[in-house]
């Protein structure tokens, strides 16, 4: 059993809890950062990328409108390398609620978010892939942010200021309590079974859909949450330049985002009460596609790699039918008549994650009696080694400019060499020997293009094996989880050329190196 | 400028390249029987060389593939090999792997049990019959002798580490080794390109010696699948006189050296055979008159027509274009013959990848009578001259049952026997 010592002990490796641990690392804060899973791996990592200028909730939200608006501002600034500046379109087509098109420019001025009207014509030009049937476009200052560079740079500058530590794979078992504080928290590594006792003085809550399950092991019982499913897909190619929305009340399938070379669309919103195991549906996947394809054709018969769901939390207050109209802001529980030194953060969307941050560090630095400001509105975020292979260019400039034969590129499809897999092994948030297959592919773009992972997974175990980081049935193990992971988010979009590909990639893991039947491998080696 | 357009008259069209292909037109040459063999790239390039009957069935390896294919009457009997005689069935392999050794790549014959064979990543796999050049491999897995497993630096997915690790805990002797093949400096290896370059006897001399000096006391080695293209038997044999060391190979990733030796050797020595050979080109119309079956194609030099008085249909599944997945339905392309096939998309895969049953998307496939004749709708036969032959066949999961060489081959074998007779009535 293990046992660390910490000023802060924050749980849940959202962007929320990444964003906390730097702002109270450059507040002088030591902090350990707990994830059950890996980082982003809730609805952080499950959106789409959009860093909303606020034009959204303009029309039914107007605190997330002006936090989104400054918010972006400040990213823009000081986190320049996870976005990308790419402008939104709002658009409307023939059919939709006209009355909503015209009052929406009045929306946006009143929120003082900049919003031009766009001809037809000169929309075509923006972006040829729009529907024949336009009625109004504005023009709005939407981007798009890469979720998991934003946290593993968090993360990353959190440890270079003062060795604040990222655990993952730990999971909270039960917290210890002494009167009205809690004492410390007994976590599992899941990947080794070890036990862990972390020791803190304060404890932060940023389980986001898990935050009430958190809050409650605690003892506080006053964090109430509903969850809402939200299925995006993920196309083969990139099909705007710009974040296209639907000019309309938001609704099912009506964002289309780039994201670097690809493209997302997205949501359905459906209420749900399994928080585990979201993953997409085939009805999801087709809704998305029915409502995308009135704003662009394309999306009807483009190639689709890849679908995913995430659970959002909604913090509930009484009354409220549709999940969209519940308010998008988030909540900060201080929990102060049950724990004096436990407060919970959840709610909120990724464009406000820093604020959210500000907020909650806030809080434990005025508990701590520690009263330096948050500087983490005007402090650009560093890079950092390990950090950057998210980026769907870094891959290809890389190897581009690096012109080493011997560096080979062992995910074809995105064009991933070997140490990129080396460095993100040794150096990235995380690094260790409990990484497996998925926290690579987490942090690097191995397993994002066309086969999913299917050629790149073996390629990768293979020179994990002659590198010597597995030495025995393990990597075959991981190999097989690996492709069951990616697999749920095939599983939804499998038809046209996707189909021959995951036709060849099952022929490879089951017909070829008989996956299917691995916990019988020892066994048929005995005869 | 327009091209006139070539003519080819012929008994037998033969339409796709893969294994079903291929074996349809080895036993249409050793009939007698006139053939022209067309269709696009087609998937060989990503057999391993192994060639499967049967080999998994419910989950469970099965180790005689003649009861397997007896019991499939009960447990699946629309399977295309639960209708075949055994007999039969072992005389198609046998008559194809006489064939392919014939004609420059050696196969083992098919034997009464499943052979347990490498695979790269250090798993078995049962298959019927293996190349000559990975037999070894196939005695060295059972008598497990002191063994060394060479691996190439810069040639990816292929780990020595990998397989022996995963081999070693029965194999105390295993040992892997990584070298550098002859004349490769940095960068990456391609397999296809070591391959031909063992082709040249100064290059098997130069591995020949590293082999020898690196094997140790192992008296039996086993190296990636590129020793040789087009003679890889004669390249195997000369490196073990080299060496005095017993060889095996081992399958690669695919795409693989193994398939574009059975691709290349049939596209050299088919049309001294007699066969009218227009690799690498997409069919694109089938009509049937009463006269002649016509397939309508294209080339570099311009259209072709192939007057057939009969045909196979052997285009493969989704990765050949045999059939096609739409977003809520399956098709055949070319003939727009039925398919049969779940009700719905939501109904093509199970939750798990890797759920056991397999997924219900690898059973749909073209419906035929007992001679491989493809149904219509109403279960009548689409024209008496059609055949089919292969994975395009519905009920069967060549992936999960390991039966894909094993379907292609019988059922080859059995097209071109229905299409002989009724080229002889």
């Amino acid at each position: 059993m293990a046992t660390f010592e910490t000023e802060v002990l924050i749980i849940g490796g959202g962007v929320t809890g990444a964003g906390i641990m730097r702002d109270l690392a450059l507040r002088g804060i030591h902090c350990i950062l707990v994830e059950k899973r890996d980082l982003c791996a809730g609805a952080s990592g499950g959106n789409h990328g959009l860093l909303h200028s606020g034009s959204r909730y303009v029309s039914n939200d107007i605190q997330s409108a002006r936090e989104c608006r400054s918010e972006g501002a400040i990213l823009k600034k000081t986190a320049a390398q996870c976005i990308e500046e790419t402008g939104g379109l709002f658009v409307s087509v023939t059919g939709d609620d006209e009355e909503f098109g015209h009052r929406f420019p009045e929306y946006c001025r009143s929120t003082q978010i900049d919003c031009e009207e766009i001809s037809i014509a000169e929309s075509r030009t923006m972006e040829p892939m729009l529907s024949p049937d336009l009625v109004k476009i504005y023009q709005v200052p939407d981007a798009t942010v890469d979720p998991f560079r934003l946290a593993l740079q968090n993360v990353a500058h959190a440890t270079a200021l003062n060795n604040s530590r990222y655990i993952p794979h730990c999971e909270i078992l039960l917290f210890e309590t002494a009167d009205n504080t809690v004492t410390s928290a007994i976590c599992r590594n899941s990947q080794s079974g070890q036990s862990i006792t972390i020791k803190a003085h304060q404890f932060v809550n940023a389980g986001g859909g898990w935050a009430m399950n958190i809050a409650a092991m605690a003892g506080c019982d006053d964090v109430s949450l509903l969850w809402s499913k939200g299925t995006l897909l993920v196309s083969h190619d990139r099909l705007t330049a710009r974040v296209i929305n639907r000019l309309r009340p938001p609704s099912d399938g009506d964002i289309l985002v780039p994201g670097g070379t690809v493209s997302i669309l997205g949501t359905t919103s459906v209420r749900t009460e399994n928080i585990d195991d979201v993953r997409p549906t085939v009805e999801e996947v087709n809704e998305n596609v029915l409502q995308g394809m009135a704003m662009m054709p394309i999306l009807a018969t483009t190639r689709y790699i890849r679908a995913f769901s995430r659970v959002r939390p909604l913090v509930q207050s009484a009354g409220q039918d549709d999940d969209r109209s519940v308010a998008r802001s988030f909540s900060l529980f201080d929990h102060h008549h049950v724990r004096t030194n436990f407060c919970t953060i959840t709610g909120g969307k990724l464009t406000t994650f820093r604020l959210m941050a500000e907020k909650t560090a806030d809080l434990v630095a005025a508990r701590l009696g520690n009263d330096e400001p948050c500087t983490t509105h005007t402090t650009v975020l560093p890079d950092a080694q390990g950090c950057q292979w998210t980026e769907p260019g870094a891959s290809p400039r890389y190897c581009y400019t690096s012109k080493d034969p011997d560096d080979m590129i062992l995910c074809e499809c995105e064009m991933v060499p070997q140490s990129a897999i080396t460095q993100v092994l040794s150096s990235s948030p995380g690094a260790g020997q409990d990484m497996n297959l998925e926290s690579i592919a987490l942090r690097t773009r191995a397993g994002k293009g066309s086969c999913q992972g299917s050629f790149c997974g073996i390629r990768i175990t293979s020179y994990l094996y002659d590198t010597g980081f597995y030495k025995d049935i393990q990597g075959l193990y991981h190999m097989r989880d690996f492709f069951n992971e990616r697999f749920k988010g095939m599983r939804s979009v499998i038809w046209g050329q996707q189909m021959a590909q995951m036709e060849l990639a099952e022929a490879l893991h089951c017909g070829l190196l008989g996956l299917e039947n691995l916990d019988n491998h020892s066994e048929k080696g005995k005869e | 400028m327009d091209q006139e357009t070539r003519s080819i008259e012929t008994e037998l069209a033969i339409v796709g390249t893969g294994m079903a292909g291929i074996a349809a037109s080895a036993f249409a040459v050793n009939r007698g029987i006139s053939s022209a063999l067309t269709g696009n790239t087609g998937a060989l390039a990503y057999t391993t060389g192994y060639l499967d009957l049967l080999g998994f069935h419910d989950g469970h390896f099965i180790k005689d593939p003649w009861e397997g294919i007896t019991d499939l009457a009960t447990t699946a009997p629309g399977h295309p090999l639960a209708t075949l005689e055994p007999d039969r069935v072992r005389a198609a392999f046998t008559e194809f792997t006489s064939f392919l050794s014939d004609i420059g790549i050696g196969y083992t014959n098919p034997g009464p049990n499943n052979l347990r064979a490498f695979t790269p990543a250090g798993t078995i796999k049962p298959t019927l019959c293996v190349p000559a050049t990975m037999a070894k491999g196939v005695e060295a897995l059972r008598s497990k002798p002191s063994c060394t497993i060479f691996g190439f630096h810069g040639l990816k997915g292929f780990s020595a580490n990998q397989i022996t690790s995963n081999l070693r805990e029965n194999w105390g002797s295993l040992t892997p080794k990584t070298i550098t093949f002859p004349g490769h400096n940095r960068g990456e290896l391609y397999a296809e390109v070591a391959a031909r370059s063992l082709e040249v006897s100064e290059n098997r001399k130069l591995l020949a010696q590293i082999l020898k000096s690196e094997a140790g006391l192992s008296t039996c080695i086993g190296l990636p699948a590129l020793l040789g293209m087009h003679a890889p038997d004669a390249v195997l044999e000369d490196l073990e006189t080299l060496t005095g060391l017993d060889i095996f190979e081992i399958p690669t990733m695919p795409p693989s050296v193994p398939g574009f030796r059975l691709r290349e050797i049939i596209e050299q020595t088919l049309p001294a055979k007699g066969m009218h050979l227009i690799p690498q080109q997409r069919v694109k119309s089938i009509s049937f008159p009463q006269d002649d079956v016509r397939l309508q194609l294209a080339d570099n030099f311009g259209p072709i027509e192939i007057k057939a008085q009969s045909i196979v249909l052997a285009t493969g599944r989704f990765l050949s274009g045999g059939l096609e997945a739409r977003f809520d339905h399956i098709t055949e392309p070319l003939l727009g013959l039925p398919v049969h096939q779940p009700d719905s998309r939501r109904d093509w895969y199970q939750h798990e990848y890797l759920d056991s049953r397999g997924h219900a998307v690898h059973l749909a496939g073209i419906n035929t009578d007992a001679q491989l004749r493809p149904l219509q709708s109403d279960g009548t036969i689409f024209d008496e001259r059609l055949f089919s032959a292969g994975i395009v066949l519905a009920h069967q999961d060549w992936i999960r049952q390991r039966c894909g060489a094993g379907v292609a081959i019988a059922t080859a074998y059995e097209a071109v026997e229905a299409a002989h007779r009724l080229l002889r009535r």
